[in-house]
């Protein structure tokens, strides 16, 4: 058994430390919604790929940040009407890689198997790209932790400290834009969204420092993706919905913690 | 010395006029109130002296610059309700916060000096560790105080300071903002705190009525007599 997830398991490990990290920032920064207008714009990215016949990991990146750059001058320049706006990214990646799709015969399971991604199919080489990215998350952080943590309380007050406040908001959404290609052949884009979110919820409500919640939101993403790969083996189940299942349980019973 | 110039400001938002021909002056470390009714103005002309608002018309000037290029004097306290309580930060950090600056990423044992020996000036030493969620409204804003006041400005600007707090918790904060020995600008729908040792009022509603100091003498104007002015006040300031 342990031959056929071994390379899950690290790919679990290696999502958790985004998982930890821009898991939580997203929950802090309330960018829930523009996460998901990235995680499913990049359907468009990875359509153009399947098109071109380029490299998915790096067409997509391009493109998925080039729609986070486009989120983060929608949400500063418009931020009364960013609901709406998001949305329409959010439809018009997917709209685009359908386009793609379809103009590309015999490709259509492909495109699938992104949409609900499988941690069990992960490759070595996969696991480099999210090494990579882990990498930069990390040295990210490390420089940037008490600047994200002012912006995503008072981003105002950031800018009067000379500090360019919208730059560094948009360098984040392009974090958060890599950590969603990274990710999206392990969970797929439809369920991304769930397993960035959900472990850094449960954390923020046992923790009184943020670099006490990314760790705690790191472990717990590990923890439901290894339990869930381990039932999904042995009942052959679908992977992701397993883990967002467990992770969504302990959310709601994290939710009866008195605070 | 001249803390703050504004000359001939206009500003628009979209196509009507929020201020119109601003004119003030006031000196280092004196005290301004700025009043008026909700909507007239004063939010609007506190971000144009921080510089996050361009005059569309006119000139402004913080110690003798244009508010964009110094703003490492400036200490600024929003309106504190805007913040989500849910994040996990701690009092200390929240201080800190005022010790960024531009190239800066770590804080020194000296940011974290700074930021205990500010705390114990505001009586708030003892919240350090406390996450934002449980603390009072008041001790909330206590917090935002002592964030601008650990970069040690020259001049505090602040937005509703007393707002949608206890009236025992508005005047330890009005007792604390009048002793501090800085150049100051506090933002208030709330007329009690021309009850206070200021030494200028703005009283904004478009057009700016400047009134020199000292406290109760108030602007003589229809608007305000009439509609803004709690009655107590009435017969002292407009002789109605
Ligand atoms: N970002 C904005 N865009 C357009 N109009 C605004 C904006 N902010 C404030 N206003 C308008 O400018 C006027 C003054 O608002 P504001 O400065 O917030 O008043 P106050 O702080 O005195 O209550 C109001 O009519 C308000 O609707
Ligand atoms: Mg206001």
């Amino acid at each position: 058994m342990w031959d056929l997830i071994n390379t899950s398991i690290y790919a679990s490990f290696l999502l958790s430390i985004a998982i930890g990290v821009i898991g939580s920032l997203i929950v802090i920064n309330k960018t829930t919604a523009i996460t998901g207008s990235i995680a499913h714009g990049s359907f468009g990215g990875i359509g153009f790929a399947l098109y071109l016949g380029s490299s998915v990991i790096l067409t997509t990146s391009l493109f998925t940040a080039l729609l986070a750059v486009i989120l983060a001058f929608i949400t500063i320049r418009f931020p009364h009407r960013q609901d709406s706006l998001i949305g329409v990214i959010w439809a018009v990646g997917m709209s685009i890689g359908i386009i793609f799709l379809s103009l590309t015969p015999g490709y259509q399971s492909d495109a699938i198997s992104y949409l609900f991604g499988n941690i069990l199919l992960v490759e070595n080489r996969d696991l480099i790209f999210m090494g990579i990215i882990d990498l930069v998350i990390l040295i990210s952080i490390i420089f940037l932790y008490h600047r994200f943590l002012a912006m995503s309380y008072d981003r105002e007050f950031l800018k009067l400290r000379g500090i360019n406040a919208d730059l560094l908001y948009t360098y984040f959404l392009i974090l958060t834009s890599l950590t969603i290609v990274m990710s999206v052949r392990a969970i797929g884009i439809i369920l991304i969204l769930a397993l960035f979110t959900i472990p850094a919820l449960i954390a923020e409500k046992f923790t009184k420092k943020f670099f006490t919640m990314m760790i705690l939101s790191g472990v717990l993403g590990f923890v439901f993706m290894a339990g869930g790969i381990i039932i999904s083996f042995y009942y052959n189940i679908s992977p992701t919905p397993t883990i967002v299942i467990m992770a969504a349980v302990t959310l709601l019973l994290s939710l009866f913690k008195k605070s | 010395m001249k803390a703050v110039e504004v000359k001939n400001l206009y500003f628009k938002y979209e196509n009507e006029w929020v201020l119109e021909d601003i004119n003030f002056e006031l000196e280092d470390k004196k005290f301004m109130a700025i009043i008026g009714p909700n909507g007239g103005g004063k939010t609007t002309l506190l971000k144009l002296l921080l510089g996050f608002l361009t005059p569309t018309k006119g000139e402004i000037k913080i110690y003798n610059k244009p508010p964009k290029e110094n703003r490492e004097i400036i200490g600024y306290v929003p309106q504190h309700t805007n913040f989500s309580l849910d994040l996990p930060i701690t009092v200390f950090d929240i201080v800190l916060q005022g010790r960024l600056k531009k190239g800066k990423f770590f804080y020194s044992q000296e940011d974290k000096e700074k930021a205990k020996e500010t705390l114990k000036s505001l009586n708030i030493y003892e919240l350090k560790d406390k996450k934002i969620k449980n603390l009072s409204g008041g001790q909330r804003q206590k917090v935002l105080i002592a964030r601008a006041l650990v970069s040690e400005p020259k001049i505090l600007m602040m937005d509703e300071p007393t707002s949608a707090i206890d009236p025992r918790g508005q005047k330890e904060i009005l007792d604390m903002i009048e002793n501090f020995n800085i150049t100051r600008i506090v933002v208030s729908h709330d007329i009690k705190i021309l009850l206070r040792n200021v030494d200028k009022i703005a009283y904004i509603h478009k057009k700016a009525v400047i009134h020199e100091g000292p406290k109760l003498n108030i602007p003589k104007d229809k608007h305000f007599c009439e509609v803004e002015l709690i009655e107590f006040l009435k017969d002292e300031a407009c002789g109605i």
